[in-house]
């Protein structure tokens, strides 16, 4: 087993709220006044007076209850471990703790409880061209941000030529960086930090946004770095690109981990977290099952082509989505629909049965399975939501209509089979078919 | 590009590693793994990490250079203005307070007299105006990467070293040309004692500066209070006047001022004029030392959290 390079032991963090920097001198004064003569703060509220006093040891103060009206935890006991080589995803919606987690491990700002130990030297590429000079050259830049970063002068003497071919300036060394095309700029930043050689890596997706090609660079960089053996934290609200990039994963929600563990069940546990629905969903009460009095739900779920049910596909999987149903009035009609959505509510498509025999039969009691088959290479990445229908077409009639029943994630690794090629970048579309394509010289 | 990346990274020491050991910020830990770096709440007062200072010492010299290079870009006259706003003041304080007040200068070319002053006091009020807003200007910088902060105000007072020696290179000009037209002065071997001066003033102006930058991030008023402060503190202190005018019932706020025998050992120096004695060196150096030390405790203090109040 690797060794253990980043170890988090529970970490809290606090934060007041509200307007900073509005404390006077003259506040302070007054408070530090009236405790010389033993009195409570003036400008404590009346309800915090009944709680317990916070002792000079911290430790009781990761309790709510020992909290400020004007404070809040940012991380509320954070603890996991990192072991050499892994690719961490961490998840987490804005205002999850993401960020204070990060400023924490790159020691920008230090935690209220508890301890991170760490092996080997950390770079985060938060944000890149920290401290660059509008007014110095290319050549003066590399050395003051290579210094900021913590690298020594001889350090970035030695790299000083990889880093200059790796940005492509040659020509543009000793020009004001203020005269730099932000392109140049960027790349020549990038670069900089990119020749950090560090053990740990800290990338923020914020800084894989921008251009295509930059995108694949940081991404292609991270892959790298963790094939040396060295180790990636990569933080992100994007679930596909944790999904594609890392093998573990942690899912950050109101300071606390949620979950962890490998992406694929971290990953369809936050999408079940998200629309409160599971690859599977079961009835076990017939008096709160969907239905009527002719037809009742028992069972939901969806499963690859071997019926093993998961909430992960690949975009070259197909995916079934089989319905369990019981009728219990006989000499009824009806068949089968699904209905796909995706994160963001756009109806994907909708599908009714028009094909099964059953479809046009008169039914007898009895338990009945309707599998949809979703062929591979359709859906695009992201999660999908499935609503289920039993109803007779003409004339019409709704047995059973229930949206959000349940919910998978499909996940593109870029093997080359699937639509995207090779390609790492942004690739939006609600399908993702895999068309045929002629091409011919004329 | 990728590729390109690979390789390069492919065919490079990792230097990480080497940096990683010296990185080993408390080795006596309890645990039996070793780890480079520990991150943990800032509890202790006296937890300093002044050997971080050291081991960014590149950095803190390539922001001395930055300061040089940088704060003259795209003016006309550049570096000149060291020298012309000493000779300005100079001048001013020629004009209105020897003309004009008539203010005795211990018998010394008034020129000289004010010079001196000036000299030494342009350098300490610059190291303390420039790093009494430390946190607040530095705050985009020091809210994104690591290194320690005290390499900002260090690299400002060593900038600052190199315009007093230009001032100091035209104070030497004017003491020679006035040796040679026969003036009333007589350089002592007190001279020597100027790498000391030198050290107490920038100690006593760093010391000064970051306790203000430490105070203005809570209390914002400071700000304020500085510019203004350091105006008043001129008028305590021996630049326009000499120690020896003032009369016994205030000269004791005159010495309480540690900047006093600072200034009036200067100029005994090289001019051979002024009131010291030993123990009015004492007390500057011990008062500097106490502010320093203050100020250094207090900065790492706001250090580490400062970004959440700021």
């Amino acid at each position: 087993m690797a060794e253990t390079v980043i170890e988090i032991d529970n970490l809290w963090k606090k934060y007041r709220l509200g307007v900073l920097g509005t404390r006077t001198l003259k506040d302070d004064f007054n408070r530090w006044w009236h405790r010389m003569r033993g009195k409570p703060d003036p400008y404590t509220k009346v309800d915090q007076l009944r709680k317990p006093e916070v002792t000079s040891n911290l430790r009781p103060l990761r309790f709510d209850s020992y909290l400020a009206d004007d404070e809040m935890w940012a991380l509320r006991g954070v603890s996991f471990e990192i072991r050499q080589g892994e690719i961490l995803g961490i998840i987490g919606r804005n205002g999850a703790g993401k960020s204070t987690f990060l400023k924490i491990l790159s020691r920008v700002t230090a935690p209220t409880t508890g301890e991170v130990r760490v092996k080997g030297r950390i770079a985060s590429l938060l944000e890149i061209g920290t401290g660059f000079h509008h007014e110095l050259s290319g050549r003066e830049n590399i050395y003051l941000n290579g210094a900021i970063l913590g690298m020594t002068r001889s350090e970035i003497q030695r790299k000083f030529d990889e880093i200059v071919a790796f940005a492509d300036i040659e020509k543009f060394l000793d020009t004001p960086v203020k005269r730099y095309s932000s392109g140049m700029y960027v790349r020549l930043a990038f670069a900089v930090a990119a020749h950090l050689d560090p053990d740990i890596l800290i990338v923020d997706e914020v800084l894989a946004v921008g251009d295509g090609a930059f995108q694949k660079k940081c991404l292609g960089k991270m892959n790298d770095v963790a094939k040396e053996g060295r180790t990636v934290l990569f933080v992100s609200h994007n679930m596909d690109t944790v999904a594609r990039l890392c093998s573990k994963a942690i899912i950050l929600e109101k300071g606390k981990i949620q979950a962890s563990g490998n992406t694929d069940t971290v990953v369809s546990r936050y999408v079940r977290g998200d629309f409160g629905t599971s690859a599977k969903r079961k009835w076990q009460d017939p008096n709160t099952a969907p239905g009527d009095r002719v037809v009742r739900l028992l069972e939901v779920r969806v499963h690859d082509e071997n019926n093993k049910e998961s909430a992960s596909f690949q975009v070259t999987q197909s995916i079934g989505i089989t319905i369990e149903y019981e009728v219990l009035e006989e000499g009824h009609y009806f068949t089968h629909s699904c209905n796909l959505f995706n994160e963001q509510g756009t109806n994907i498509f909708n599908s009714h049965d028009v094909v099964s025999p059953t479809r046009n039969l008169p039914r007898s009691k009895g338990l009945y399975s309707a599998t949809m088959w979703i062929p591979s290479n359709l859906l695009s990445e992201g999660a999908v939501i499935v609503g289920i229908a039993l109803f007779r077409p003409e004339p019409f009639l709704s047995h059973v209509y229930e949206q959000d029943v349940v919910s998978f994630n499909i996940v593109d690794n870029i093997d080359g089979r699937s639509a995207r090629g090779n390609y790492v970048g942004g690739f939006p579309g609600i399908v993702r078919p895999l068309l045929r394509w002629t091409a011919s010289q004329l | 590009m990728t590729e390109k990346v690979a390789t390069l990274l492919k065919d490079l020491p990792v230097f990480g590693k080497s940096r990683g050991d010296s990185d080993k910020v408390s080795p006596s830990m309890a645990a039996p793994e070793q780890w480079d770096l520990i991150i943990r709440p800032k509890t202790a007062w006296f937890d300093l990490h002044l050997s971080d200072l050291w081991r960014y010492r590149d950095l803190t010299l390539l922001f001395v250079w930055r300061d040089l290079v940088t704060q003259y870009k795209q003016t006309i006259l550049g570096p000149l203005w060291h020298l012309i706003q000493p000779l300005l003041t100079t001048a001013l304080f020629t004009l209105v307070f020897g003309r004009v007040a008539k203010l005795s200068t211990d018998g010394l070319p008034p020129v000289l007299f004010y010079m001196a002053g000036v000299t030494c006091w342009n350098y300490f009020a610059e190291c303390l105006n420039r790093t009494a807003s430390t946190f607040i200007q530095n705050a985009s910088i020091f809210g994104k990467v690591y290194f320690p902060r005290l390499s900002v105000p260090v690299s400002v007072v060593l900038s600052n070293i190199i315009r007093f020696g230009i001032q100091l290179a035209l104070f030497l000009v004017f003491v020679g040309f006035y040796y040679s037209q026969g003036a009333a002065i007589r350089p002592s071997i007190y001279v020597l004692l100027m790498p000391i001066l030198v050290f107490m003033m920038a100690a006593l102006g760093l010391g000064l500066g970051i306790i203000v930058s430490s105070l203005t991030t809570r209390y914002r008023d400071l700000q304020v209070l500085v510019t203004f402060g350091i105006q008043l503190l001129m008028f305590v202190t021996p630049v326009i006047y000499p120690a020896s005018l003032v009369s016994q019932q205030y000269r004791w706020l005159i010495l309480a001022n540690p900047m006093t025998a600072l200034v009036e050992t200067f100029r005994y120096a090289f001019l051979g004029a002024g009131t010291i004695h030993l123990w009015h060196l004492v007390y500057s150096a011990g008062v500097t030392f106490v502010i320093l030390c203050i100020g250094i405790v207090l900065f790492n203090h706001v250090e580490r959290t400062f970004m959440d109040t700021v």
